[in-house]
């Protein structure tokens, strides 16, 4: 079994395996809608490698963090659509 | 306070990208003794394709190349990339660390290439994500088990992704490739005369039967609805409604041509960089290998790193390896041939759809405009995070008018990088 961390995303706390990446974590916790587009449509990861910037969230007060290319890491404080 | 100056390192040969074909380069290159630089965006080696498995010592081309490669001289910046060109034979690379300047006497380029996204109503929404992008993400941690995926695009891609999710515990139910059944049984015939190639696709085959692929079928629109995502297949000439967790498309494959443009290589059509029998690109200190001079797969990247890795450093090109990167070629235009995308399934989107994600561009909006200064001044169309690695392609596709210019830097990097100044 994986390492079990824990993060905090919008406030709420959700676990992941350890070594997973953030845009993952987040799906598996049930999150589709990552951010909206500048006229406010909901967007979510397209291209998985770090390409697209779909997937940017702000993680512990830094924004535009791309959650496809960053682990997850425990007491990360996530916040999407920020 | 003066910022310290951005330091200088200078090497024979620089290779830009640790894929196969960049791998391939540096090991080659460093066998005449040649003093050699590997500079890569990723924190490991092998690109797209060794990268991932590297849990386990890996057997065949990946694990003999990767073996070869921990055992060469080479100086390896993983977690760097290439921003900048500032001069000829000049290099801005930036990583974890800082900046710093990189003088070679012969590039290799080595990018790769990425996914081909197609926009097409409802293309936007959150879960339609890219068939290489559901599988990077599966490699990352995405848990698929029980989710209902579709798969549509076209290339080799498809299946190979039908496979990986399939093993991960997806529910593939359906794939839409959109070339014909003819094209496909021709290319299939083609393969009869490479054993490799053949078992390649058997394999897969026997791992994904339970689905088959459709030929001759496209994704023509999506939305929300409340069992997941509507997703409407047009096949022949019925068309199908379907609801499924993930729609996941791959139209095939673009070159990471970004570097290449930026230090002045000729591309052709397609944005593949030309070259010739050695490898060597139109600027005679440049050398270009694997999926940025044409999409055909990891022999070709291997065979042609070798040709650049020896022609760099002087040393006599193998003839058995120009043989062999002829067929490669050849191969790679057998697939170009066979999954060239059909005109339905490039003129999918309507006035409304979104072709610019970052900024939401509209086809609309796109229409009359005459060259990309009006496209930039009227729309912001390719001006967003992504600068056009998404939407450039698209407007290159559709015919509109041209891809935004090159510009460093061609990766995201800190403002301190932009502001090094060399020393001279
Ligand atoms: C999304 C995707 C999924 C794929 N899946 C499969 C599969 O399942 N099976 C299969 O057989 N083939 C697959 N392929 C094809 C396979 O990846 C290629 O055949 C092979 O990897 C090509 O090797 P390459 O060395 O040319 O490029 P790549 O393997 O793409 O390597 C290029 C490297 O260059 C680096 N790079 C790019 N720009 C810069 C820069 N400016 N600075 C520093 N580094 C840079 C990249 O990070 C990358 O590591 C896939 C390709 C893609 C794009
Ligand atoms: S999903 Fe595209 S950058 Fe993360």
């Amino acid at each position: 079994m994986a390492e079990k961390i824990s993060l905090l995303v919008n406030g709420g706390k959700i676990t992941a395996d350890a070594g997973v990446s953030l845009a993952a974590a987040l799906m598996n916790a049930g999150f589709v809608r990552f951010g909206t587009s500048v006229m406010a449509e909901p967007r979510g990861p397209l291209c998985g490698m770090g390409i697209c910037m779909a997937c940017r969230v702000q993680v512990n007060g830094q924004r535009g963090i791309r959650s496809c290319q960053t682990p997850v890491r425990e007491g990360m404080e996530v916040v999407l659509d920020a | 306070m003066p910022e310290p100056s951005t330091p200088v390192e200078s090497c024979d040969v620089l290779v830009a990208g640790g894929g196969p074909a960049g791998i391939a380069a540096a090991c080659t290159a460093a066998a005449s003794g040649a003093a050699v630089i590997l500079v890569d965006d990723n924190s490991a080696p092998g690109g797209q394709i060794w990268r991932s498995r590297r849990k386990h010592p890996q057997k065949g081309l990946a694990g003999d190349w990767l073996a070869k490669f921990s055992a060469v001289t080479v100086r390896r910046l993983f977690g760097h990339r290439v921003v900048a060109a500032p001069q000829p034979r000049l290099l801005l690379v930036e990583g974890p660390d800082g900046a710093v300047f990189i003088r070679c006497g012969k590039l290799i380029l080595a990018t790769g290439a990425r996914e081909l996204f197609l926009p097409f109503p409802g293309w936007t929404l959150p879960n339609v994500v890219g068939a290489g992008a559901i599988q990077a993400l599966t490699k990352s941690g995405l848990d698929v088990r029980g989710k209902r995926v579709i798969l549509a695009g076209s290339g080799p891609l498809l299946p190979a992704v039908a496979a990986h999710l399939k093993h991960a515990g997806a529910d593939v139910a359906f794939i839409a490739e959109q070339a014909s059944a003819a094209k496909l049984l021709r290319f299939g015939f083609g393969l009869l005369g490479r054993s490799g190639k053949l078992r390649q696709a058997f394999t897969l085959w026997r791992r994904i039967r339970p689905w088959r692929i459709t030929p001759g079928s496209w994704p023509v629109c999506v939305e929300k609805s409340e069992s997941g995502l509507k997703v409407v297949i047009q096949s022949g000439v019925a068309r199908h409604t379907l609801y499924a967790d993930y729609l996941a498309c791959g139209f095939g494959l673009v070159p990471n041509n970004e570097l290449a443009i930026l230090v002045g290589c000729a591309v052709g059509s397609g944005g593949f960089v030309q070259v010739n029998h050695e490898n060597a690109a139109s600027v005679d200190w440049v050398y270009a290998v694997g999926e940025l001079t044409g999409i055909g797969g990891v022999e070709k990247g291997v065979v042609e790193g070798q040709i650049a890795g020896s022609a760099a450093t002087k040393q006599a090109v193998d003839r058995v390896l120009l043989r062999q990167r002829a067929a490669a070629v050849k191969f790679a235009a057998a697939l170009a041939d066979t999954f060239a995308l059909r005109a339905e399934v490039r003129n999918l989107a309507d006035a409304q759809t979104v072709i610019c994600r970052c900024e939401d561009v509209r086809l609309a909006a796109l229409s009359g405009l005459q060259d990309a200064r009006e496209l930039k001044l009227q729309t912001r169309c390719g001006m967003g995070p992504c600068q056009a690695r998404i939407c450039g392609p698209i407007l290159q596709l559709l015919g509109l008018p041209g891809q935004p210019s090159v510009r460093p830097p061609i990766q995201p990097c800190r403002l301190k990088t932009l502001a090094a100044q060399i020393k001279e």
